[in-house]
């Protein structure tokens, strides 16, 4: 069984294959949003669609040397590669270079890298090596913590770096724990705090205040179980209520301009087609007139006359809903929710609890950049500046990408080898 | 750790597929469903540019190009291209203050940050030479090339007239015009602007995000070619007008000269005149409102727009009229007392009695008030208002009391008064010829044109009828005449009764009483008659109508000076020197001339 070449025998050619079909989308899709008539060539390394071929190459190399690395390599280093990369994020913080306001890169040369890509890595292993642990409970407080501490040290880092958007992500980490017996109540509680914040920003907070009155009298009134803990009831009600009426406080403080101005397009309280809202305005715009079969390759006047901005990298959807319509949308659309899919089943699939908590990290990272990457251009979330994987361009998000994937894709592949 | 949450991967599953459905059925409803961002993207990247034709030229009757078009430039502005910029020095390159800068820049920004807008408009060549050196350092600023009326020749500015920026109201009116177009605001510019305005074109071009052209739109299929303005062709004589204008200098007044074969204006002096080039380009907006508060209005065109009792030049009316009545015959006499004669007195001293050719040649105002007192009484018609209305009649036929609805604009019609009016001053039945005394000798209600005194005196030179005043012969070739204009008007006078009224205007020049005689041009026989306009504001004006030569007339005028006193002073020698222009083209009598055009009657009054 331990022969190199079972590796090609028993890794999941599907997702390899969607891999490649995602990648390949991407570099052609860069192609047309940066296509330039001095520059024909798609390998012409002086465009990004050329510095495209060279990330896609050199990933190629990654996954192979992912591949021949031992996969207990991963498990066995988990901690340090974690402790590796969140020095890295307090090394960036010091030593990095600012680029449009974030101090997110380390430059050498000409050449950038972003660690906060690979910390989407790092952290899914970390969490899966920390609750593969056989005494890792999580009715217990102290299995809670550290499993919300190891998501927060990014989180954190990541921010003080002031790329909120890439700190999000780690969000998404909750589906893990949700799937590794987390109470749902939590993502209960917390989806209800995001709509009463939606909601305190639309509606006058009194209406919210007595609709909350209402909703404990009947819960009150219909539980009857529950009216001995009526201090519990009570004490939902305060806190709902301090929530609503500090959101105000919340958003005019801790966000950031341009961040309450995206949410304010989001909710249409602002309509500024010019500012705050072009981008989103320019995105809709390009996907909406590529029409059911899109306008053409390389016809896209939107993304070709640079109206959507960002074009190659946040929003490189629109090129693909602009020049390929809603078929082109269709195919990315169904690519990705079947890799998601897929990957589902693998994490499924481990015998190791390991692999599975890994697993499910990609997908749900994976799935969290999707949902929002593309739900900005449609205008269904607030603009989040996050790549697009395996399509957007960039050398560090594809090569974090490839490594995340790529590292539970060995695992899978060594799934029999192992326990 | 005991309970397996596996069953918890549907709802993750379930979760990750809901969302893909939600974003394709979105992703459906914008590019499917909604065909609004097809537009807006079209919108984006389409710009529409106008492509402006040259208005149409402007020749007189001998060819000599009158108008044209010369390049100029509107400055355009996108202001989100505008960087930071020395702006005292931007303002005085063009001529304008910084608040004017600030005025116009908020009003820009207003329109559009995208857009192109018009920053200045009209940057003549000249002051584009300039500008362009420097308007490198001005990044979103650019010049979008038009053109500007340019007159080779300083004259017939009222006749030409000027073009202006359309207003709201002449583009709600007529769906060719777009903000910052042109129109012919008066004259022949303002007459003929369907013809002389031509066609635009429209080249579609694809922009990108900063407003750069990219290149035509689909190989410019959709691009439309613009097309020249038709050219017009006047009957004035650029020459003649010239002269007019010279010899008007420092008067009040007009001159009007017609070819009686066609009806075509030769000449249309009004005076005051401006120089037609202060009305075009950035200037003209300042120059306007300078002419506009001039007291001598230089804006006014009194050829169409003054109306003026005509006085003795109105006598000769009257003989037609009498003569085609049957109640005046070449040797009809009247007895004159001179000033003592009751109820007009006269103001000539002359033989008495004396008959209709004297009578006309002398002026005399009691003959012509017994002249009109047998037309009014006339045993023919049924009482005095029958006998008033038929000489209403015969007077419109000749043209007065009306506008000829030709192509001149703001024309005058004057004023014939009716029997109704005076039905009402009088009450009916309570006025006879002696009421209304003052129509024999052109004062009173009537007012006339000087366009319409010259009209006069085509009908007097043609022996009874005209061909209605115009100025343009023919537009776009020079043999594309206008058939309208070539239509013949007959009046209601037979023209035997015109040959003793020729003879007695011959007179007015040769005989030795004739109020013109000094004004006489050896060699060609002129017709004429003098007016001397009572006027309530002031000097009388001097009035002369005349047409040249007897048996051949090629050219009919009318002159107003005014408030200059006798029609012989003023208004006929210069008839007599334009008749002299037009026939021989020298000047023979420089005397007379430098008289003319030395005598300033505008300080003096």
């Amino acid at each position: 069984m331990r022969q190199r070449t079972s590796i090609l025998q028993n890794i999941d050619w599907v997702t390899i294959f969607l891999y490649l079909l995602l990648v390949l989308i991407g570099w052609v899709n860069i192609y047309a949003a940066e296509y330039n008539i001095a520059h024909t060539s798609i390998f012409d390394k002086d465009m990004n669609y050329g510095k495209q071929m060279v990330w896609i190459l050199t990933s190629v190399f990654l996954i192979m040397l992912i591949l021949i690395i031992d996969a207990k390599f991963f498990t066995t280093f988990s901690w340090v590669i974690y402790i590796l990369v969140m020095g890295m994020l307090i090394g960036v913080l010091l030593f990095g270079r600012e680029i449009a306001g974030s101090k997110s890169w380390f430059q050498v040369g000409s050449f950038s890298l972003q660690p906060s890509e690979f910390a989407k890595f790092a952290t899914a292993l970390a969490l899966a090596k920390f609750i593969s642990k056989i005494n890792t409970d999580f009715t217990k407080l102290s299995s809670r913590i550290t499993a919300g501490g190891i998501i927060f040290v990014p989180i954190v880092l990541i921010l003080l770096q002031h790329d909120t958007g890439s700190a999000l992500v780690f969000i998404a980490l909750v589906l893990v724990l949700f799937r590794e017996g987390m109470s749902g109540t939590f993502l209960f509680i917390g989806l209800i705090a995001i709509v009463l914040f939606l909601l305190a920003l639309l509606v006058n907070k009194f209406i919210i205040l007595v609709v909350l009155v209402f909703n404990a009298a009947l819960v009150f009134y219909m539980f009857k179980k529950l009216r001995k803990k009526w201090i519990w009831i009570a004490g939902v009600f305060l806190i709902a209520s301090a929530w609503v009426f500090s959101v105000d406080y919340a958003f005019e403080n801790i966000l950031e301009t341009h961040q309450k101005k995206r949410i304010n397009v989001l909710l249409g309280i602002e309509k500024d087609i010019r500012g705050a809202g072009y981008n989103v305005h320019q995105s809709k715009i390009a996907i909406g007139s590529g029409g059911f079969s899109g306008k053409g390759f390389l016809q896209g006047t939107q993304t070709k006359y640079n109206f959507v901005p960002e074009q190659s990298t946040d929003f490189i959807f629109c090129t693909v809903g602009e020049e390929w319509g809603f078929v082109g949308s269709f195919v990315v659309i169904v690519l990705f929710v079947g890799l998601l899919a897929r990957l589902v089943i693998l994490a499924e699939r481990q015998r190791s609890k390991f692999s599975r908590v890994y697993g499910y990290g990609v997908a749900s990272i994976l799935f969290f950049h999707f949902a929002i990457n593309i739900g900005m251009t449609i205008g269904l979330f607030p603009v989040i500046g996050i790549p697009l994987p395996f399509i957007s361009y960039g050398g560090s998000s594809l090569w974090g990408f490839t490594i995340l994937l790529f590292v539970f894709l060995k695992q899978d592949s060594a799934r029999l080898e192992l326990l | 750790m005991n309970r397996n949450f596996s069953d918890r991967k549907y709802i993750i599953l379930g979760f990750f597929i809901i969302v893909g459905v939600i974003y394709l059925v979105r992703l459906f409803y914008l590019q499917v469903l909604d065909d609004s961002y097809i537009l807006s993207a079209e919108s984006n990247v389409l710009r529409k540019n106008t492509i402006y034709p040259n208005r149409g030229l402007i020749y007189d009757r001998n060819n000599k190009l009158l108008v044209y078009d010369e390049a100029a430039y509107d400055l355009m502005v996108i202001p989100r291209q505008v960087k930071e910029m020395d702006t005292t020095d931007f303002c005085s390159l063009l001529y304008i203050s910084d608040s004017a800068f600030d005025v116009k820049m908020a009003r820009v920004k207003k329109y559009s940050w995208y857009k192109p807008s018009l920053f200045v408009a009209q940057i003549t060549k000249e002051e584009f030479g300039y500008i362009e050196e420097k308007l490198y350092k001005y990044p979103g600023f650019f010049v979008q090339s038009r053109s500007l009326r340019k007159y080779p020749y300083p004259i017939a500015s009222h006749t030409l007239g000027y073009i202006g920026e359309v207003n709201n109201r002449e583009i709600d009116k007529d769906p060719f015009y777009r903000m910052g177009d042109y129109i012919g605001k008066s004259g022949l510019e303002r007459f003929y602007e369907k013809e002389l305005r031509g066609k635009k074109g429209v080249e579609i071009v694809m922009v990108d995000v900063h407003n750069r052209e990219q290149g035509s739109y689909r190989n410019g299929r959709y691009d439309t070619v613009s097309e020249q303005g038709k050219n017009l062709y006047l009957s004035i004589d650029a020459e003649l007008q010239a002269y007019g204008e010279r010899l008007m200098q420092n008067k009040l007044g007009s001159i009007v000269a017609i070819d009686p074969k066609t009806g075509g204006i030769l000449a249309f002096v009004t005076s005051p005149v401006y120089d037609p080039n202060l009305l075009v380009g950035r200037v003209r907006g300042k120059n306007f409102s300078k002419l506009m508060h001039d007291t001598l209005k230089p804006l006014l065109n009194r050829a169409i727009m003054g109306t003026y009792p005509p006085g003795s030049t109105f006598k000769i009316v009257n003989a037609l009229v009498g003569l085609q009545e049957g109640v005046l015959h070449e040797g009809t006499s009247y007895y004159c007392y001179g000033p003592a004669t009751k109820p007009i007195r006269c103001t000539h001293n002359h033989t008495s009695p004396l008959e209709l050719v004297e009578g006309i040649e002398q002026s005399c105002n009691p003959y012509f008030w017994n002249v009109f007192r047998s037309i009014i009484n006339n045993p023919k018609h049924n009482g005095v208002v029958e006998c008033f209305n038929s000489w209403r009649n015969h007077v419109t036929s000749i043209g007065f009391g009306t506008k000829f609805n030709t192509d001149i604009p703001f024309e005058q019609g004057g004023n014939i008064p009716t029997s109704e009016v005076y039905n009402k001053i009088y009450s009916e039945g309570h006025w006879n010829a002696l009421t209304i005394r003052s129509l024999a000798i052109g004062q009173g209600e009537i007012l006339v044109t000087p366009l319409q005194l010259a009209n006069l005196v085509v009908v007097i030179a043609n022996k009874g009828f005209y061909y209605p005043p115009h100025l343009v012969r023919a537009i776009e070739s020079k043999d594309n005449k206008i058939k309208e204009f070539n239509s013949k008007i007959v009046t209601s006078i037979e023209s035997r009764h015109f040959d003793v009224v020729q003879e007695a205007m011959l007179d007015v020049f040769e005989g030795d009483h004739g109020t013109a005689r000094w004004s006489k041009l050896p060699g060609v026989k002129i017709c004429g008659k003098t007016g001397t306009v009572q006027n309530p504001h002031g000097k009388d004006h001097s009035m002369f109508i005349a047409f040249a030569p007897l048996d051949n007339p090629q050219i009919a005028m009318s002159v107003i000076v005014e408030n200059s006193g006798y029609g012989s002073t003023w208004a006929a020698p210069i008839a007599s020197l334009m008749v002299e222009k037009y026939l021989n083209d020298t000047i023979t009598r420089p005397h007379i001339e430098k008289r003319m055009l030395e005598g300033n009657l505008i300080s003096a009054k």
